[in-house]
């Protein structure tokens, strides 16, 4: 059939292709589903990196990406009302930067993935599951409580963050940034993959025993992965905080995790472009089916159990007619 | 000469059950050991407990002149011993040259010297490691432990299941690096081929060192009683 990369290719192609005609054809609401499947291919360009390179089945990336979610909402919302961040040790003031927002909400997920990773790349399999799944749980409930940002109401960023010379209120100027960050993120993951660092992450998916044996310390590597994975999900957060103007604790859910893990199972686990894959069939049935039925993600079940059981490289699998990746 | 890896009255437990019993072990500098035994007899056990992947319960295991104590098994391999594991060895679904890179650290070793003692790996680096024969992929679990650059070289049953052209190639591999002075600790059943590429012998019975010598001394009545031949 096709070659991985012509696969990629053709998907970040289409990615670009359709926003620009649809931008064209004075249709921005086509924009914003292109720029939501930017993000959220972002997001699971993120979580690949753990899953599908590190083997890490982490159910708790919903905290990096609510994180990085609240982390703009919190500055933006300082901004807004002129409130600063903290007056003491030091004087902040809240921004409306994007400049600033994106290192602020990569480092904030980022010290997060740091200690929830410590803490739960102790355990594996189905523990490591549980306990992602717990620590994002407790992020949620935290949002939810947290009555100075909303709480459960969640926290509205009434204009959109700036970058410098864009305007970010135009659909296709923010979903610019987005697609720049997707494919950013992508080659990044990609030589990341094909790094000694990145071999040695597929290594110890296989067999922790051996990695060891040549002198590296899976726990380490993980580590590292496990945090690395985080930021980036943190990221695109942050941007879909931008994009909907709105942070609630609901993206802090176990749905959400759910979600970003669809993304990268529909894709193909482990391939670079798989979560482009993922998210842009995402959001195609939810916008195609979301309409007809509102049990479309019945069809989703089913879509995800038929790649599980016959399509294990996804979408990009049954493309490239390649069971497994690497 | 001085031991570069030493085993004094090694024990050692698998849960309640005890797998050694007072293993003593000596390799010097640029020498060749062969660990042997029969099956069961704590040969790799021996193995795991050197590379701390199974903790010893007493007796000293000393390298390089020091204790690595409680150290985790990576810092032992870092620390400079290159441990070629038992049963299937490789990364299946990277590349030779990627298994190879996976392991690299700094030293006269890198992917063209190991391509220079196994031509057949040099010939297939973009190759999935899933590809290759059985003895490519030894070939390719000796090289990988040799990017490591280590001062001592482990092979447990390197040539074990793989046909007697491989194994050839396998052990003239092995004299070679002998040759150019890299300490080998080899576990092996095949007699003759360990007698002519190492210096000395340990050999195993239920967990201890029951006799040790230079391959010579190997005499019908040791190997009869000792290894079942």
């Amino acid at each position: 059939m096709f070659r991985e990369w012509m696969v990629n290719l053709a998907l970040v192609a289409l990615l670009l292709a359709v926003p620009l005609a649809a931008n064209a054809m004075g249709e921005p609401f086509i924009v914003t589903l292109a720029t939501k499947v930017a993000i959220f291919a972002l997001a699971g360009v993120g979580l690949n990196i753990a899953l599908g390179y590190g083997g890490l089945v982490s159910f708790g990336h919903a905290a990096f990406f609510g994180i990085g979610g609240y982390a703009a909402g919190i500055l933006a919302s300082h901004a807004q009302n002129y409130e600063p961040l903290m007056t003491w040790p030091l004087a902040l003031d809240g921004t409306q930067q994007m400049l600033i927002i994106w290192p602020v909400a990569i480092i904030a997920s980022g010290l997060a993935a740091l200690v929830i990773g410590v803490l739960s790349l102790r355990t594996s399999g189905v523990y490591f599951i549980m306990i992602t799944l717990a620590f994002a749980q407790m992020v949620f409930y935290f949002a939810i409580s947290w009555p100075a940002y909303g709480g459960e109401d969640g926290l509205p960023i009434y204009v959109r963050d700036r970058f410098p010379g864009l305007n970010t209120l135009d659909p296709l100027q923010f979903f610019a940034i987005c697609f720049l960050w997707f494919l950013a993120a992508a080659l990044f993951s990609a030589m990341l993959s094909r790094s000694r660092f990145g071999l040695a992450l597929h290594g110890a998916r296989q067999n922790a025993e051996r990695v060891r044996s040549v002198g590296i310390d899976p726990y380490r590597l993980r580590l590292a992965a496990f945090v690395i994975s985080g930021m980036i999900t943190g990221l695109a957060g942050a941007l879909y905080a931008d994009l909907n103007r709105f942070v609630s604790p609901s993206m802090l859910s176990w749905q959400t995790s759910g979600e970003i893990m669809i993304f990268v199972i529909l894709g193909g686990v482990g391939r670079h472009f798989g979560p482009l894959a993922g998210a842009a069939l995402f959001i195609l049935l939810e916008h195609n089916l979301g309409g007809v039925s509102e049990y479309w993600k019945f069809l989703l079940g089913l879509l995800l159990l038929l790649v599980v059981l016959f399509a294990q490289g996804g979408l990009i699998g049954v493309l490239t007619r390649r069971s497994r990746h690497g | 000469m001085s031991a570069l890896l030493e085993l004094q009255g090694v024990t050692a437990f698998y849960g309640q059950s005890q797998a050694l019993f007072g293993v003593d072990l000596a390799v010097n500098d640029g020498e060749a050991v062969a660990l042997m035994g029969r099956n069961g007899m704590g040969k790799t056990t021996t193995i795991r407990a050197i590379m701390h992947m199974l903790r010893h319960a007493g007796g000293t295991i000393r390298f390089a002149g020091r204790d690595l104590g409680t150290q985790s098994s990576h810092r032992v391999a870092r620390a400079g011993i290159g441990l070629v594991p038992e049963g299937r060895r490789c990364f299946a679904p990277l590349t030779v040259e990627e298994n190879l890179l996976s392991a690299a650290r700094p030293g006269a070793w890198e992917i063209a010297t190991v391509a220079r003692l196994f031509p057949r790996l040099g010939e297939r680096l973009g190759q999935k490691a899933a590809l290759l024969s059985g003895g490519e992929q030894q070939m390719l679990a000796i090289g990988r432990a040799l990017m490591t650059n280590p001062r001592l070289l482990i092979l447990d049953e390197a040539t074990e299941g793989l046909a007697p052209v491989v194994r050839h190639e396998i052990w003239a591999a092995i004299r070679d690096l002998k040759a150019q002075g890299l300490s080998i600790l080899v576990v092996d059943k095949s007699l003759r081929e360990l007698a002519s590429a190492v210096d000395r012998c340990f050999v195993l019975e239920k967990g201890a060192t029951v006799w040790s010598g230079s391959p010579d001394g190997l005499t019908e009545d040791i190997t009869a009683r000792y290894l079942g031949v």
